[in-house]
């Protein structure tokens, strides 16, 4: 997003200068020029990475043989060969049910954690917008799980989640709510809740920040002219702040989503290896560095990319839509 | 991303610092796992080094699961990385990075004679020596000798047996008070380790090794999946549900607060559940896994761990001395005393000290002398999926997806697939 966003000034800036004078062409240039350490620094950390990954993908390296990578074409996308038989046998990532379930478990992964932390994040800033004393130390202590690492709060959730000694099992057993112990991170049905859980405990407070910030551009007369017309306050919800939050609320889904899509941390320290909550990232790093099979983890990780690439846009595009539609 | 040049920033400012006296001595880093004890018994070991030789060596402490060490440790030396001298290698490592380490063939061959040959051998690839063995694992049965003299029970030869013991046990604590104990506790978790346990309940019954010595993929038989449909009946029986996350410690933790019958697990527990904060501390004894009939031969996994110097270390020299140092008849007796890790030196095991320390270790020299290996020497490079792929199928027909018939048929597709041409 930041690319796009730094590429369309210089164009607009462009355009201005082909009718206006040498000023404006200087001023283009220098735009120019203030960008250049920015796309050298992007081209150098994101986009270099990002071509040797992909060109991996179309070879046979190992880990051990980078340098003798040979060019194989799209072999570890999809290939096949015909039997005797007649039988086709397919072969490659896209043939794989492994990966195939990493990206079922991506995507259910992805629907449910930002779901429940935009509900979630929603009602807490809407709790810490309100005035009342000791806002400010509420407002900083929220924010503790999201300073701690992912991979000190997995560990420590990791403890916590014990089906033996951990604390949870010992609570809902005192309180009568299980009857008994449950393998949270054991259990193929309960895996993914468990990962869930901490998730959802880790990230709803960064999900509360950003939409407080939008909650807080909302003007105050608005909800004052509300007051006055009589409007119930549900009401105001739906149809005052909400609109106007919105686009806070687009960018911080956005932003969590691209983090969900890519999840690995808590997945490797929680629940490593577990078939019911593999993710793309987990599976193509077994791959890369686990197995001797490097350029099929160049392939996963590609495709990865492209998924996430095509979900972003696929979600500005209809986020711009349904703007554009309510503007109307 | 890439952290080396920092690190190596940081520990030439730490060699300038330290040992701008010692012109001659050596900086070196070892990377080990944290099981156990492993690490306060490294940092003694090193202390001692450096006070005799005057070099320094940093340790680098890597996590307790195997296979995470493993793609930490193929990551470094793919990259060519300096910083680490001396790796702490798992026995099936060997054929897979064979490349990257020194052969220590010509270093070691006043001492290599006196290393048990097959463990030697386990650590030679295409006539090298890849690394010295620092010591040498087989699992054993632990069994809380005060429970089951209470009930009037013995040992168990059988997994029957056992599983019948444990249940009875079980439930009569249970009746009696203990709600939290649990007939049995092993590594379910997926990864290396229920590869070991699965091998053994396989083996133990009658269903080869997975993948044989000449490479024949043997694992879809009727005694394998016989074997795994019994383990899983265990789940939620005698062994808690969270079975199938436990690695070594996890389980090591029900066995040593008491609440568990039995325990499979490496002999590194033995000295740890006998130490002053166990509440099981003189309460248990040891025994050898049982089979699946009485007089079938019991199978351990072997493992153990060994010493490699890194090809690409500048201090080779220094860093073979210490393994040579680690790797001693000296070393490997304070351990067997402190930590109950079986040495690799065969003359250790008749020694007296040894024994009062230790009393199980004179009679696990048979046991590991017969232990069944895990296909490594066989699959090559290809070892870790083929592990990967048969702790997963095991994994899924404990946690429920499928049975144990479905999932090594196509456990036994995947790896004629992977196996291609050859291993």
């Amino acid at each position: 997003m930041t690319d796009l966003s730094l590429a369309d000034r210089p164009a607009a800036l462009a355009q201005g200068g082909r009718i206006g004078s040498d000023l404006q062409a200087q001023r283009v240039r220098s735009a120019w020029l203030f960008l250049a350490p920015t796309f050298l620094v992007l081209a150098l950390v994101a986009g270099w990475p990002l071509i040797r990954t992909i060109y991996f993908s179309f070879t046979n390296a190992s880990l051990t043989n980078l340098s003798g990578a040979e060019f194989v074409g799209f072999a570890n996308y999809l290939s096949w060969i015909t039997l005797k038989s007649g039988r086709t046998i397919y072969r490659g990532l896209l043939a794989d049910p492994a990966w195939w379930n990493a990206v079922w478990n991506t995507l259910k992964f992805t629907v449910l954690s930002v779901s429940i932390e935009t509900a979630l994040g929603l009602i807490v800033a809407l709790v810490l917008n309100a005035q009342f004393p000791g806002r400010g130390l509420v407002r900083a202590a929220i924010l503790i799980p999201w300073a701690i690492p992912t991979i000190v709060s997995a560990k420590m959730w990791a403890w916590m989640l014990n089906d033996q000694f951990g604390i949870l099992n010992d609570m809902l057993l005192g309180l009568g709510l299980i009857g008994e112990k449950i393998a949270w991170t054991a259990s193929p049905d309960t895996a993914m809740i468990a990962v869930l859980i901490v998730d959802v405990w880790k990230t709803t407070p960064f999900m509360a920040l950003l939409i407080l910030a939008g909650l807080q551009m909302v003007p105050g007369d608005i909800y004052e002219a509300a007051r006055i017309d009589g409007v119930h306050p549900v009401r105001v919800f739906w149809r005052v702040t909400l609109p106007l939050i919105r686009p806070a609320l687009m960018v911080a889904v956005i932003f969590r989503m691209l983090d969900a899509l890519r999840i690995f941390d808590l997945i490797y320290v929680l629940t490593p290896n577990n078939a019911q909550t593999k993710t793309m990232s987990v599976m193509a790093r077994e791959n890369l560095f686990d197995f001797d099979k490097f350029a099929y983890g160049a392939a996963a990780s590609t495709m990865l990319f492209l998924i996430i690439a095509t979900i972003t846009i696929l979600y500005m595009w209809l986020g711009r839509l349904n703007l554009s539609g309510g503007e109307r | 991303m890439n952290v080396k040049p920092f690190v190596r920033t940081l520990i030439s400012c730490a060699a300038i610092v330290g040992a701008i006296d010692l012109a001659a001595a050596a900086e070196l880093s070892m990377a080990a796992n944290s099981t156990g004890k492993n690490l306060s018994f490294l940092r003694d070991q090193i202390a001692k080094f450096e006070k005799e030789t005057g070099h320094k060596v940093n340790l680098v402490t890597m996590p307790a699961s195997s296979s995470e060490q493993f793609s930490q440790y193929r990551l470094w030396l793919a990259a060519g990385n300096k910083d680490v001298d001396v790796y702490q290698t798992d026995v099936i490592w060997a054929p897979q990075l064979a490349e990257q380490f020194v052969d220590l063939t010509e270093a070691t061959k006043d001492v290599v004679g006196e290393h048990f040959p097959s463990i030697i051998q386990s650590q030679t690839v295409n006539g090298k020596l890849v690394a010295l063995p620092f010591y040498t694992d087989a699992p054993a049965l632990y069994y809380r000798k005060d429970l089951l003299d209470k009930y009037g029970k013995a040992p168990p030869k059988t997994w029957d047996e056992l599983a019948a013991t444990a249940k009875e046990i079980q439930d009569k604590e249970r009746a009696a008070g203990s709600a939290d104990i649990w007939g049995f506790v092993f590594q379910g978790n997926a990864y290396e380790g229920l590869t070991c346990n699965a091998l053994e309940w396989i083996k133990s019954s009658g269903g080869g090794q997975i993948v044989e010595p000449d490479g024949t993929i043997s694992v879809n038989n009727e005694k394998a999946a016989a074997a795994v449909e019994k383990v899983k009946e265990w789940i939620g029986t005698i062994a808690p549900k969270g079975v199938l996350a436990y690695q070594e410690e996890e389980s090591r933790g029900v066995w040593q607060t008491g609440n568990a019958v039995f325990m499979r697990n490496w002999p590194y527990a033995y000295a740890l559940g006998n130490g002053d904060d166990s509440a099981v501390k003189g309460k248990f004894e040891v025994a050898p896994l049982p089979a699946a009939t009485d007089g079938d031969q019991p199978s351990s996994t072997l493992g153990g761990w060994n010493l490699a110097v890194s090809k690409y270390s500048d201090e080779q020299e220094a860093a073979i001395a210490f393994v040579k140092f680690l790797g001693s008849a000296e070393t490997q007796k304070v351990r067997a005393i402190e930590l109950s890790n079986l040495p690799t030196i065969a003359a250790l095991y008749d020694d007296p000290e040894v024994a009062a320390a230790q009393p199980f270790m004179p009679h696990w020299k048979p046991i590991f002398q017969s232990a069944v290996p895990r296909p490594s020497a066989v699959a090559k490079v290809k070892y870790n999926e083929v592990s990967s792929k048969f702790w997963s199928a095991v994994h899924n027909t404990l946690s429920g997806n499928g049975t144990a018939a479905e999932n090594l048929e196509l456990l036994e597709v995947e790896l004629t697939e992977l196996k291609g041409d050859a291993w």
